[in-house]
């Protein structure tokens, strides 16, 4: 798709077919007093050659560290054809364009999209993404208040191991719809959630349980044990998925006996650059019996009036064009690009290089834990088996640690105190297949020399 | 011209109410309706046991041209769903009045059914749509 500037004189020409004077004319009803003049603290545009200036100048400042951060976001290795393909003009577009007739390549990525998605979760259907991990689960959340439709009270349980961003984007969406998000405190040796926690609420109406796997924390959650017990007392299941695990873990299509209800995560980690947070995406797949409360763009396969395949939305219904004021969400659109650039990374990798991804990164954790294990003043907080990521509690503030390892070049991971003060001190570490020997080596060299 | 059977009452919103024996009340969408709707391809129907109001929301009925809500005619407590219209729902199409009833309700007040439109007056309501 060209870039296609307006020239002068075909503005002029557009504003006098529909008899306006200037563009200002057109913004004419709007009343004086109401029109911003400046935006206060927005400095002045510049040009391109000034922006990249100021932006070399600013990724100078972060360096080139070694990371051992995650947290929601990781450093994933992504093969070059990847965004090479991705950036072709054929993708490359501000908006998605969803007309059949003319964009069965979007379409059918999509429906690829879709299909991986439903594999590697092991679910029935998958939409075609939203904006990202957090918006995934508060779109979770609202699907689950309109399916199950047993549960008149609107309580969600929301174990704190879940992404705090999360937790509080969900919070910000669902708040005000007279929903209550109830939070249910971990065990403190091992980070998980306790059936016993979840318990307390047996014999109350609440409408679904939130399971993230792994934890914010890395640990790995009884996720058969709480699945199947809300399953029996009418309460939906919501699962958060790192995408990435999924090639190691149990699917959450296959937790429990029936499997949950909802499962939802961000993207980012198969194939989307950190970049400053974003943009990633966002997925969620459901049960086919949910599939009409899903929110979102859903593209089906199906045949023309001449038998041959073709691609098309589908279940439209449950969207703002049809629906209006009653439709399943106001997110209309997805977050095309790196939706493609998701299903290369995927199709390039198979499902046997996804194992590997996934196989390397715990083999690389699980080395640091032991080479950090052995430093004086760090301890591994919780016991049992993690994914990718650990949380380690150190003698010192978190703080001044990461600024001693930054000072070494080493992005040393997610200090926990201002989420978690009741953990003291504990920082979170992640160790993606991206890591060397040598250098988680000297992470823990590093360590050892600042504590 | 639709069918319009002159045994059942009707609502403005095109539900047809049919009173049985047992005091019950079976509801349903007129021939009208689904002929403005078209090919049905879902129904969304109301839980059993739930209590609604008169004109409360219940029901979704989807079809290739649009989703559109269903109201109660009269307020009461659902009975008894019609869960054949789950695979196949266009049975509202084929037969609107008989196989394709949707929902059945313990009405409040059995003379509310006497309340709704007869059969000539929802007849003269959709001529003048």
């Amino acid at each position: 798709m060209p870039f296609i500037p307006h020239t002068e004189d075909e503005i002029r020409d557009m504003l006098s077919v529909i008899g306006a004077d200037s563009i200002e004319q057109l913004f004419d009803e709007i009343p004086a007093h109401l029109r911003i003049k400046k935006l206060e603290g927005i400095p002045d545009g510049l040009n391109e050659m000034e922006v990249s200036r100021l932006m070399t100048a600013r990724a100078a400042q972060d360096g080139m560290p070694v990371c051992f951060m995650g947290a929601g976001a990781y450093d994933h290795h992504i093969p070059a054809a990847v965004w090479q393909i991705t950036t072709r003009g054929e993708y490359y577009t501000a908006y998605t364009p969803y007309q059949a007739e003319a964009s069965q390549g979007t379409l059918q990525l999509i429906y690829e999209f879709q299909s991986m998605m439903t594999a590697l979760t092991a679910m029935d259907v998958s939409n075609a993404s939203l904006y990202d991990g957090a918006s995934a689960l508060s779109e979770a959340v609202l699907m689950a208040v309109r399916g199950n439709r047993k549960s008149k009270s609107r309580r969600i349980l929301v174990p704190t191991n879940v992404n705090p961003v999360y937790r509080s984007a969900t919070k910000s969406i669902v708040q005000h719809q007279a929903i209550e998000l109830i939070d249910v405190e971990f065990d403190t040796k091992t980070g998980q959630t306790t059936l016993d926690a979840l318990k307390a609420y047996e014999g109350e109406d609440i409408t679904a349980v939130v399971i993230s796997q792994p934890t914010f924390f890395g640990t790995l959650e009884q996720v058969d044990a709480i699945t199947d017990w809300a399953h029996a007392n009418g309460i939906m299941v919501i699962a958060v998925v790192n995408p990435t695990s999924l090639s190691l873990l149990k699917p959450p299509g296959e937790w429990g006996d029936k499997g949950v209800d909802i499962a939802c995560g961000d993207g980012q980690p198969l194939g989307a650059p950190m970049s400053s947070g974003g943009p990633y995406y966002g997925f969620m797949c459901c049960k086919k019996e949910h599939v009409r409360q899903m929110p979102g763009r859903i593209v089906g396969r199906t045949l023309d009036q001449d038998g041959k395949e073709g691609f098309v939305l589908t279940l439209q219904a449950r969207e703002q064009h049809i629906r209006r004021s009653k439709a399943t969400s106001n997110i209309c659109t997805n977050q095309g690009l790196v939706v493609t650039a998701s299903t290369i990374y995927m199709s390039l990798l198979g499902p046997q290089g996804l194992e590997k991804v996934a196989a390397a990164c715990h083999l690389n954790t699980n080395r640091l834990i032991e080479k950090v294990s052995a430093v004086k003043g760090v301890d591994v907080l919780f016991n049992g088996i993690v994914f990718h990521e650990v949380v380690l509690k150190l003698n010192k503030p978190v703080a001044e640690v990461l600024a001693a390892l930054a000072e070494k070049n080493i992005l040393g991971g997610f200090d926990l105190s201002s989420d978690y003060p009741q953990l003291k001190n504990a920082m979170l570490v992640c160790a993606t297949e991206m890591r060397t020997d040598e250098e988680i080596d000297r992470y823990a060299r590093a360590l050892s020399e600042i504590l | 011209m639709s069918e319009i059977p002159t045994d059942l009452r009707y609502t403005k919103s095109h539900e047809w109410v049919r009173l049985e024996e047992d005091g019950t009340v079976t509801v349903g969408i007129t021939d009208h309706a689904q002929e403005l709707l078209g090919d049905i391809v879902f129904v969304e129907l109301p839980e059993v046991d739930m209590e609604y109001t008169a004109e409360d929301a219940c029901c979704v009925i989807e079809s290739v041209k649009a989703a559109s809500d269903m109201y109660m005619p009269i307020t009461g407590e659902v009975i008894d769903t019609n869960q054949a219209l789950v695979d196949e729902p266009d049975m509202i199409n084929s037969s609107p009045y008989d196989d394709g009833w949707i929902f059945r309700i313990k009405p409040a007040d059995e003379d509310d059914v006497e309340q709704l439109l007869d059969a000539s007056t929802y007849e003269s309501e959709i001529a003048d749509e």
